[in-house]
């Protein structure tokens, strides 16, 4: 997700890595690079120059400690800030007081408000809660037949919306009607709309006093740029809002609107949408957040996401295996067959430590056809040869090109990539893991 | 015409704000939201001013930063406007205004990107393409009127076979437009369905055709394959087909719509660019650097949701926004 920008620092960091203890001087070049990083990240111009100053104010004359390059001080330090300008600790729904609680998804058009809607709604159904759909798009050509038919797949109810009446008027209907539904919670999907239409902001405006949201939530692409401030502030301003969700995360903005909003607004990001699924809701750790900004990894949130859907012994054995470089064949079909669930290989790298400055993970990026090859090649070795790959030789390769129908080109490639990336995790684990866990006793 | 659409959440386009102006008066806001010089942010910054200051420079390139002309354009036009004012080329702010438009229209001013044009007596073809909710079904719909008001005949290809509804939103701007719209059930191949849509076309003396395709991240391989796959049958059933691949660009999309225009130029080779929703805050400046960089023209921007809100880029407007 950011990639780039924790590329983009860690070549700043690696020129002042090594020149001696922390000086202005060095402050002042790493700011310049951080300025520009967070700016081509899609940082609001105001937001980085407030960041940069708060950073200059903290790192100048500030003592190195022992252990560290004045670069990892540095890095200590915009990461301290990140994760302090993101909100420190994460924030769930706050739905307090009587049943039916509502929520009331708001944004600009296109920022992905309806399929959140009802990837929320399969979130909290999941968590024993009767949520009900409430399409209060009127105006967009067939928004309510998208939520009819997501809340089909989900098994979720969606109110009937008469098009010809109100926002505010289906929204009270549904209301009175949710009991009749079993339901508990109100999702309502507005209509997308600029921050400056007036008519259209008091519409929700009139929709907020009707229902007495508990959540107000502002849908926000990730790759929104400069703009973000502009949007976030408006929206907040005419309603209060009450958080944020960061949609199309799953693409390689380099998210710097997250920042933006957050600083602009003082809401927090709760959610972020990672893809077209169903189920790509994620919660948002601002602290995470920021390591992965500063390509520290992520082992925290791939562990969770393993358990979540792994069972919990299952995710403790490949995190070890992971630490411990003893990743097998075994595990590679095992993980194959989880793909779907857990997300791509290129995330789950990515949540890694020391990944992300490695330029050549790119190259390594799995194309998603050929993984079905690799599948078919890995189901058709013996558990032997899965748990060791070095006995499989010539007449092994030939048995097994034959079974999966591929070439031995095919096999030979799929166990020199293996090799290979048994050998980044290596390098992972021992440049990765150990390095970093020192860098911030 | 194969199936209409349900009809209860159409012909709702029109705002109830809106709904008593006339186009006289949508217009003069139009306008007055791009030509407000008096008031505008550049004007305001050089008012008073008798000579170039690195305070100037620096709020001028927070006017560059804040509309998304993206660090490396901006730090060109700054170096540029610097290196003059050190060869003393440049002493009056009033002068360094001009000239940092003129380099500005350098980069916007390109020429059309060569691409197949078709046969007499059949269809032109427009590919529409785009990550997901930037606007590329609107943009058909508008685009299809502005072809429809030239007396064309226009029919419109519900590519977009995964999202909910989307084929249903498609039906809703046949209908509004009067074109013909050719579809399959959601799920099905979109190939497929181009390849029906063509078919129809070309035996129905259609003159434009418009496909719908899904909005797609532009990192997702297998979905970027899907979209060659489209145009490889395209060009199956009619050689040439499609002429054009208008890619549609959010205005308020970051720095990252250049990776898009990017990966989707490799996936098939853009013709055009499509600005929307340039009626917000956002400047769009992205397109700058973006045309600087890849040479494809902007055809039109989208201005709102109503069927006339899609208009030519005129990179005279556009600059002049940008510093209003």
């Amino acid at each position: 997700m950011f990639e780039s920008l924790t590329e983009k620092l860690n070549s700043t960091f690696k020129k002042i890595t090594g020149r001696g203890r922390l000086s202005e001087t060095n402050v002042r070049d790493a700011l310049k690079e951080v300025r520009l990083a967070l700016l081509e990240a899609d940082v609001n111009y105001k937001v980085v120059k407030k960041l940069v100053e708060d950073i200059r104010e903290r790192a100048v004359g500030q003592e190195v400690l022992q252990s560290l390059t004045p670069g990892q001080q540095i890095i200590k330090i915009v990461n301290e800030e990140l994760i302090r300008l993101m909100g420190g600790a994460k924030k769930g729904l706050e739905l307090l007081g009587r049943t039916p609680h509502s929520l009331m998804l708001v944004g600009l058009q296109g920022s992905g408000k309806t399929t959140t809607a009802a990837k929320l709604a399969r979130c909290l159904l999941k968590q024993g809660r009767k949520p009900y759909l409430i399409p209060a798009d009127v105006y967009r050509p067939a928004a309510i037949d998208q939520l009819e038919k997501l809340g089909a797949q989900i098994d979720v109810p969606v109110y009937p919306t008469d098009p010809a009446l109100k926002p505010e008027e289906i929204c009270l209907d549904a209301l009175s009607k949710a009991g009749g539904e079993g339901a508990d919670l109100l999702l309502i999907d507005t209509a997308g709309r600029l921050h400056i239409d007036e008519a259209l902001m008091a519409e929700l405006v009139r929709i907020k006093k009707e229902i007495r949201p508990g959540e107000i939530l502002l849908v926000a692409d990730a790759m929104t740029g400069q703009d973000a401030v502009n949007v976030a502030k408006n929206f907040n301003d005419s309603l209060d809002i009450t958080g944020v969700i960061l949609s199309k995360m799953e693409g390689d903005a380099r998210g710097g609107a997250a920042l933006s909003i957050k600083a602009v607004t003082g809401k927090p990001i709760k959610f972020i949408g990672v893809g077209e699924k169903m189920d790509a809701l994620e919660p948002f750790y601002p602290d995470r957040m920021a390591s992965q900004i500063l390509g520290m990894g992520d082992v925290l949130s791939l562990v969770e996401k393993a358990q979540a859907e792994f069972d919990e012994k299952e995710a403790r054995k490949l995190e070890k295996k992971l630490k411990k470089n003893e990743f097998d064949l075994e595990d590679f079909q095992s993980q194959l067959r989880q793909m779907k669930k857990l997300g791509s290989l290129e995330q789950i790298l990515g949540m890694l430590p020391g990944t992300g400055q490695m330029k050549n993970l790119k190259q390594l990026k799995p194309d998603e056809k050929e993984l079905i090859k690799v599948e078919a090649i890995i189901n058709s070795m013996t558990r032997e040869e899965r748990k060791n790959y070095k006995i499989i030789n010539g007449s092994r390769r030939q048995r097994i090109a034959r079974g999966s129908g591929n070439r031995v080109q095919d096999v030979n490639r799929l166990l020199k990539n293996f090799t290979q990336t048994k050998k980044m995790m290596e390098h992972i684990s021992k440049r990765g893991f150990a390095n970093m866990e020192s860098f911030f006793r | 015409m194969p199936g209409l659409s349900k009809k209860k959440d159409t012909g709702k386009e029109i705002k109830d704000a809106d709904q008593d102006k006339g186009l006289f008066q949508r217009l003069q806001q139009g306008l007055l939201k791009t030509r407000s010089t008096f008031t505008g942010r550049l004007d305001r910054l050089f008012l008073g001013k008798k000579e170039i200051t690195d305070d100037l420079l620096e709020e001028l390139e927070e006017i560059l930063f804040t509309s998304d002309i993206g660090v490396t354009t901006t730090q060109e036009l700054i170096d540029s406007v610097q290196e003059k004012v050190v060869r003393k080329e440049l002493k009056d702010p009033e002068k360094l205004k001009d000239a940092l438009r003129d380099h500005i229209l350098s980069f916007l001013k390109v020429t059309e990107v060569p691409h197949p044009v078709p046969e007499p007596g059949e269809p032109l073809v427009i590919l529409v393409i785009g990550v997901n909710g930037v606007g590329k079904t609107t943009t058909i719909g508008k685009a299809a009127q502005r072809f429809r008001m030239e007396g064309k005949q226009v029919m419109l290809v519900a590519a977009d076979t995964f999202r909910a509804a989307a084929v249903e939103q498609l039906v809703v701007w046949g209908e509004r437009v009067e074109a013909e719209v050719i579809r399959q059930k959601t799920g099905a191949d979109p190939s497929a369905v181009v390849f029906d849509g063509l078919t129809a076309a070309i035996s129905r003396k259609i003159d434009v055709v418009f496909i719908d395709t899904a909005g797609r991240l532009h990192t997702k391989t297998n979905l970027m394959e899907e979209l060659s796959k489209i145009h490889r049958v395209a060009g199956r059933k009619l050689p040439g087909a499609p002429h054009e691949a208008w890619l549609v660009l959010d205005a308020t999309t970051g720095q990252n719509a250049i990776s898009q225009v990017e990966m989707f130029n490799k996936a098939l080779g853009l013709s055009h660019i499509i600005l929307t929703k340039l009626d917000g805050t956002a400047k769009g400046g992205i397109v700058v650097g973006i045309l600087q960089q890849f040479k494809i023209p902007v055809k039109y921007i989208g201005i709102g949701e109503k069927l006339d809100d899609l208009r030519p880029f005129n990179a005279e407007d556009f600059v002049q926004a940008i510093f209003d």
